[in-house]
C-alpha cells in the first residue's frame, strides 16, 4: 500500500434504505445499512471483511458492484470513478460477485455450460468462444467438462454448484473477485477445498479478493489485510497479523475473543459481547459500539471517532487510540 | 475453439435433454393427466370435425318428438324441448363453449403475463401503479363483473369474450407479479445483471422461464371457471342467443323440462363438467410435472 496507486478505492460510501410503511408508502425510518465507509484494495490482495449479520457486509458487496445505487461516496477502478471516466457496464467486467446462496445464484432452467456462457455472450463473445470459454473454466475450477456442462443445477452438490458459482464470475475475466460469504454455507472439508481453490485461482490468474465472511478463522486463513465492520461503519482495518494479533478497538478484541480456541493455555480472557447489535434504523449517536462497549465514555457520545492510523496500514475508528478525543484512555 | 464444444456433445448427450422435453416426459408418465387430455382432445376433436361427422343438423327440431329420453331409437341421446337431436347439438355445442371457454383466458395469460412481469421486474412506482389499477378490479366479484360488462356492452359471443379477459386479467397479473418478484430477488439475476446483461436481457433468459411455467399453470385452472362464466352468461342472456348451440344456453333452456326429462336436461351441465374438472387435473399434473427438482 505504499504509494502506489490503488486498484481499488471506495470513498465516503453510504447506503440508507427507506422503511416504508403507512399510507402511500411514506418514508416511515431509515436502515443505516453502510455509513461513509471509505477503504483501498491494492492488486493482488485479499482484503477480509468480518463483523456481525446485519452490519453491511453484503451491501458493501452490492454497493461495490453497483447493485445497489449508493447514496453517496465514489467507487474508482485503477483511477477511473464508476460513473465518470468508467462505465458501469466496464465497472462490471472487471469486478465480480460469488453468492453466498449457491442454489439461488444459478437459474435452474439454464444448463451449468449456459449460465457460465451467458455473461461472455451479454458482453459480445460469439457460441462457439462462450462454450469453450465455459469448458475450460469447469476445467479449472474442478469439474470435468464433460460431465458437468450439461447439467442442470438441481443435480450437483453444494460444493459443485459454488465451483459453477466461481466459474461464472470468473468468465469475464475480472480484475477483482468479491466472495460475498461464498464458503459459509458449505461444510467444512468442501469449505477447505474451495478455499484452496481460490488460492490457486488467486495465484493463477493474478485475481484481487474481497473476502466477505463472519468466520474469522476462515478470514485469517485467506486474508491479507482484513477490515472489521460494525453497524455499517468500518471499526478496524489493518493487516491479518496486527488485527488478529494487536487488534485496538474493543469490538474486534470482543470478536476475537468469541473465537474457539483450540490451544487450553489461550482461554478466553474478556468477557463475551452480550445482546445483539443495536437496530441498525436508530444507531447510537457517536460511536456505534459504545452501547456495548465497556470503556465507553461521554466522549463516545459526542462524536463519530474518525479513523486514527496506528502504522503500517493499520487504522482503528476508535476514540481511545486517537489522542485528544477527550476519552481518559486516549493519549492527551 | 469449437473442437471442445464439438467433443462435448456425444458423451454429455444423455443429460443435454432440454427442460420442455423433461416436462413432457414427466406428463406422459402420469395416468390421470393422460386421461384427461385423452378426454379433452376427444371433445375438441369431435368439436373442430363436428360437421364432418354425420350428426343430425343441431338446429332442425321436431314437434312430435320433443324430450325423447336418452337412447331413443335415431336419438342415442335424446332430444331437447324443441325436439332438436341432444347428441349433435352437444357436439356441435363443444365450438363455442371451448372458445369462449379458452380464447379469454388466452387472451388474459398473454394481458396478465406482460403487466405482472413489467410490474415485478421494475417494481417502484410502475409496480404501485399496475397493481393498484388491478385491485380496483378485485373489487367485485368475478360473476358480477362479467355480468356488468356484459350488461354493458350488449349481448353477443364477441362481447362476452371481453368481458370475460377483463375478468381474467386481473387475477393472472397478480400471480404474474408476484412469481416474477420472487424470482427477480434470487441472487442469479442479481448475477446476471453484474455480468452487465441489460434489463431486457435478464427477463428473456432468466426470468421468462422460470416465471411463465407457474403462470401457465395457473391459467390452465381458470379455463374452467371461464367455461362455467361463460355458461352462466348465456344462461342469463348476455352471450350466445337461442337457437345458437352452447352448452349453457343448453342448460337454461333445458331447465324448463328437468322435471319432465331430467337426463337429458343434465348433459349439458355434464360436459361443462367434464371439461372443467379435466383442465383442472390437467393443471395439477402440468404443476407437478414441472416441479425441476424431481
Amino acid at each position: 500500500m505504499s504509494g502506489a496507486e490503488p486498484l481499488l478505492s471506495v470513498a465516503e460510501l453510504t447506503k440508507h434504505f427507506p422503511v416504508l410503511g403507512g399510507l402511500f408508502h411514506r418514508r416511515v425510518a431509515t436502515v443505516h445499512a453502510v455509513d461513509a465507509l471509505s477503504f483501498e484494495l491494492a492488486k493482488g490482495e485479499t482484503l477480509g471483511i468480518v463483523g456481525e449479520s446485519g452490519c453491511g457486509k453484503s451491501t458493501t458487496a452490492r454497493l461495490t458492484m453497483r447493485l445497489l445505487e449508493p447514496d453517496a461516496g465514489r467507487i474508482a477502478l485503477g483511477g477511473a470513478e464508476v460513473g465518470r471516466e468508467l462505465s458501469l457496464r466496464a465497472l462490471r467486467r472487471r469486478v465480480q460477485m460469488v453468492f453466498q446462496d449457491s442454489y439461488a445464484s444459478l437459474n435452474p432452467r439454464l444448463t451449468v455450460e449456459d449460465t457460465i456462457a451467458f455473461g461472455p455472450r451479454v458482453q459480445g463473445a460469439s457460441e462457439d468462444a462462450a462454450r469453450a470459454k465455459a469448458a475450460d473454466l469447469l476445467a479449472r475450477v474442478g469439474l470435468d467438462p464433460m460431465l458437468f456442462a450439461r447439467r442442470y443445477p438441481h443435480e450437483l452438490s453444494g460444493g459443485q454448484r459454488q465451483r459453477v458459482n466461481i466459474a461464472r464470475a470468473l468468465a469475464l475475466e475480472p480484475e477483482i473477485l468479491i466472495l460475498d460469504e461464498a464458503v459459509s454455507a458449505l461444510d467444512k472439508s468442501v469449505e477447505a477445498q474451495v478455499l484452496n481453490l481460490l488460492l490457486d485461482l488467486k495465484a493463477q490468474l493474478c485475481l484481487t479478493y474481497i473476502f466477505i465472511s463472519h468466520d474469522l478463522n476462515v478470514v485469517q486463513y485467506i486474508s491479507d489485510r482484513v477490515m472489521v465492520m460494525y453497524l455499517g461503519r468500518m471499526v478496524e482495518i489493518g493487516p491479518v497479523e496486527a488485527i488478529y494479533g494487536g487488534a485496538r478497538h474493543p469490538y474486534t478484541r470482543a470478536l476475537l475473543s468469541a473465537m474457539p480456541s483450540m490451544d487450553p493455555e489461550r482461554r478466553t480472557q474478556e468477557a463475551p459481547l452480550a445482546g445483539d447489535p443495536p437496530n441498525p434504523i436508530d444507531p447510537p449517536s457517536g460511536c456505534r459500539f459504545r452501547t456495548r462497549c465497556a470503556m465507553a465514555e461521554t466522549a463516545c457520545e459526542r462524536a463519530v471517532p474518525a479513523p486514527t492510523a496506528l502504522g503500517a496500514g493499520h487504522a482503528v475508528a476508535c476514540h481511545m487510540a486517537a489522542p485528544g478525543s477527550g476519552h481518559s484512555r486516549a493519549a492527551t | 475453439m469449437s473442437a471442445p464444444a464439438a467433443a462435448l456433445t456425444p458423451v454429455a448427450a444423455p443429460a443435454a435433454r432440454g427442460y420442455w422435453a423433461n416436462v413432457g416426459r414427466r406428463l406422459t408418465r402420469d395416468p390421470v393427466s393422460m386421461a384427461c387430455l385423452g378426454v379433452l382432445a376427444l371433445i375438441l376433436l369431435a368439436a373442430v370435425f363436428a360437421p364432418y361427422l354425420g350428426l343430425a343438423d343441431p338446429y332442425r327440431g321436431s314437434m312430435i318428438r320433443r324430450l325423447r329420453p336418452i337412447g331413443t331409437e335415431g336419438y342415442p341421446l335424446g332430444t331437447d324441448e324443441l325436439g332438436r337431436d341432444m347428441l349433435s347439438r352437444l357436439i356441435h355445442g363443444g365450438r363455442l363453449s371451448l372458445l369462449i371457454g379458452i380464447l379469454p383466458v388466452i387472451n388474459a395469460f398473454v394481458i396478465g403475463s406482460l403487466l405482472g412481469i413489467l410490474a415485478g421486474y421494475v417494481g417502484g412506482r410502475v409496480n404501485m401503479a399496475i397493481m393498484r389499477t388491478i385491485d380496483v378490479f378485485f373489487a367485485f366479484p368475478s360473476v358480477l363483473l362479467a355480468i356488468a360488462i356484459s350488461g354493458a356492452l350488449g349481448a353477443g359471443i364477441v362481447n362476452s369474450l371481453v368481458s370475460l379477459t377483463v375478468v381474467f386479467v386481473p387475477p393472472i397479473t397478480r400471480v404474474a407479479e408476484s412469481v416474477t418478484t420472487g424470482v427477480r430477488n434470487l441472487d442469479f439475476v442479481d448475477a446476471a445483471r453484474a455480468s452487465g446483461a441489460g434489463a431486457l436481457t435478464v427477463m428473456r433468459v432468466h426470468i421468462l422461464g422460470n416465471v411463465l411455467g407457474p403462470i401457465f399453470v395457473y391459467a390452465t385452472s381458470l379455463i374452467s371457471v371461464s367455461m362455467i362464466l361463460a355458461s352462466g352468461l348465456s344462461f342469463l342472456g348476455l352471450g350466445t342467443k337461442p337457437p345458437e348451440p352452447e352448452w349453457g344456453l343448453m342448460l337454461n333452456t333445458l331447465r324448463t323440462a328437468i322435471y319432465v326429462n331430467p337426463w337429458v336436461a343434465a348433459l349439458p351441465g355434464a360436459m361443462i363438467f367434464a371439461v372443467s374438472i379435466c383442465f383442472n387435473l390437467l393443471s395439477d399434473g402440468l404443476r407437478s410435472a414441472m416441479d425441476v427438482r424431481r
